[in-house]
């Protein structure tokens, strides 16, 4: 029998004084996980951006649900992006976008 | 309801700006109560002022204070002298005698690694078993995680990982606190949780470590602080 992928969606607040692009974002998310983790940890993740925006600053990932708390400990070790200060705060978690999108209806775009 | 402790908000009493918007972080992340180090001759004028910038956001304030002696001598001398005017006393152990000395005295309440020495760590097995028959807690300040990198935070996560499983057998509590010096460095109670997986301790203990064990040094020192505190199980209940 073949069992379904369990995903987890991850609501991230970025707080920045600056503005950081989708690029930089992700590059600063790839840094933290590579530095805890290395490699290997990181290709158990199955991290993909699902959405990025500006106003309100905020985003989406997904990732496997085994590695839910490594992700979160790599956002929460996330201290610069592009030389700037960030800090970056998971406001919600689901294992569906509706579901997600239900938790915290009042800061998704 | 949980109520998430931050036990060490090492913000600027001098500039009460700086305070302010580190507490309103705090509150917003969903900390119910914060511990701010204060120098040991500081004005009750300025506990006044920080007093009411916590309670503004519903925010309840602890004193603290961090000692950290050169000697096991001066730690007794100044365990004598602010003991009873804070309701925290953190020992940042730069020496084992000090280290030692600290885990045995029931005034202490918490043993922190010392911040300008990061890589002198006393808490070991004899340390651990001294403090478990007193009352005091190994802190393990999270801003030093983030705010290393490379090879430091590697020997970091390995000493800590080591020292919570020490803490874990002799059960003695462990309290993590944010040790955030600005607002880029504080994180919520549930990142904390997060992180707290590096060093290998579980979601259950991690909770304890935010929640109840901080909770528990702040209420048996009020009341041991309150004037109606005689002795341990002794409390005045009528004049």
């Amino acid at each position: 029998m073949i069992h379904p992928i369990k995903r987890r969606y991850l609501l991230v607040q970025i707080e920045s004084s600056e503005t950081i692009d989708e690029r930089a974002f992700m590059d600063a998310v790839w840094d933290a996980v590579l530095q805890l983790f290395g490699e290997y940890g990181a290709s158990q993740m199955n991290l993909i951006l699902m959405r990025h925006s500006l106003e309100p600053n905020n985003a989406v990932l997904r990732c496997s649900h085994k590695a839910l708390d490594m992700v979160k400990a790599s956002l929460a070790s996330i201290t610069q992006a592009n030389g700037k200060p960030i800090s970056f705060r998971v406001l919600g978690v689901s294992g569906t976008l509706k579901g997600l999108h239900r938790q915290r209806p009042d800061v998704q775009s | 309801m949980r109520k998430f402790v931050d036990l060490h908000l090492r913000a600027p009493i001098n500039d009460l700006k700086q305070v302010e918007r580190m507490v309103n972080l705090s509150a917003e992340l969903g900390y119910n109560m914060v511990g701010i180090p204060l120098p040991p001759n500081i004005s009750q004028e300025r506990i006044r002022q920080i007093n009411e910038i916590c309670s503004e956001v519903r925010v309840e304030f602890v004193t603290r204070v961090d000692l950290m002696p050169k000697t096991s001598g001066e730690l007794l001398n100044n365990l004598g002298h602010l003991r009873r005017k804070f309701e925290i006393v953190s020992v940042a152990c730069a020496s084992k005698n000090v280290a030692r000395q600290a885990a045995k005295d029931r005034r202490v309440d918490l043993l922190s690694p010392c911040l300008t020495f990061p890589c002198k760590r006393f808490f070991d097995y004899a340390e651990a078993e001294l403090a478990s028959k007193k009352m005091v807690s190994f802190e393990i300040d999270m801003a030093l995680i983030l705010s290393s990198t490379g090879f430091p935070r590697i020997r970091l996560l390995s000493s800590l990982r080591k020292e919570a499983a020490v803490a874990r057998k002799f059960d003695i509590p462990i309290t993590i606190s944010s040790g955030a010096s600005d607002e880029n460095l504080l994180r919520s109670p549930h990142d904390y949780l997060a992180l707290a997986t590096l060093f290998d301790l579980s979601e259950s203990y991690a909770l304890q470590a935010l929640s109840d064990n901080p909770l528990s040094i702040v209420e048996r020192n009020r009341a041991k602080l309150s004037p109606y505190y005689v002795a341990p199980g002794v409390r005045i209940v009528e004049k």
